[in-house]
């Protein structure tokens, strides 16, 4: 059990850092990779999550997440492209 | 314990290339190199922690079957697929969106996709 959580501190720790981009980021282009990154790695907490709670749900919940993150991020490329 | 090695391995595995996957957006010089880094080292790290769950997942289902463990086996391997489809695709777009917007890679010395789609 002890393993599972350290997996989702160290994730969190990386979402954190992730964040220094995102905030930090000359362009926007830099702060979308920054938040497909922190999208990832919550999909990926998410699935350990749900391994530490005993709640399986947990892990059709980060399949929706993944997908809706893929539709956020195609939009606000569309938007940075000028095609939308 | 051969089942306890492998799941700290794909843990420790998925763990580094994720960090190394952080450490390349923060440290890379422009657009294109830190979605590199992003995006393949994130992708990998995801699957390899996900592998872990699946290993457990199938120790855990061979001590309880009852316990519906292979549901947690079979959506962590959907969420995987998803997970490499979904990230692929989107770091195409945004590699295209930035280059329609006008940034230019770092210490490029050419640019090919400038002169066949002008």
């Amino acid at each position: 059990m002890t393993r599972w959580i350290f997996t989702v501190l160290v994730l969190v720790a990386l979402m954190l850092l992730a964040m220094v981009r995102l905030f930090k980021g000359p362009t926007s282009a830099d702060r979308v990779v920054a938040l497909d990154a922190i999208n990832t790695l919550v999909v990926a907490a998410m699935i350990v999550l749900a391994v530490v709670f005993r709640q399986f749900i947990f892990v059709d919940v980060a399949i929706i997440y993944a997908l809706l993150a893929f539709v956020g991020t195609l939009y606000i490329a569309k938007y940075l492209g000028g095609e939308l | 314990m051969i089942l306890d090695a492998l799941i700290w391995i794909s843990l420790a595995v998925g763990l580094a290339f994720n960090a190394l996957g952080v450490v390349g957006i923060l440290r890379f010089p422009d657009v294109y190199t830190r979605l590199h880094a992003d995006t393949k080292c994130t992708t990998f790290g995801s699957i390899f922690t996900s592998v872990a769950i699946v290993l457990y997942a199938g120790g855990q289902y061979f001590r309880d079957p009852e316990g519906q463990y292979e549901t947690l086996a079979l959506h962590t391997v959907l969420a995987v697929v998803v997970l490499a489809f979904t990230n692929a695709t989107s770091a195409h777009a945004i590699a295209r969106a930035a280059h329609k917007r006008g940034h230019k890679p770092a210490q490029a010395v050419c640019d090919r996709l400038e002169e066949t789609v002008p």
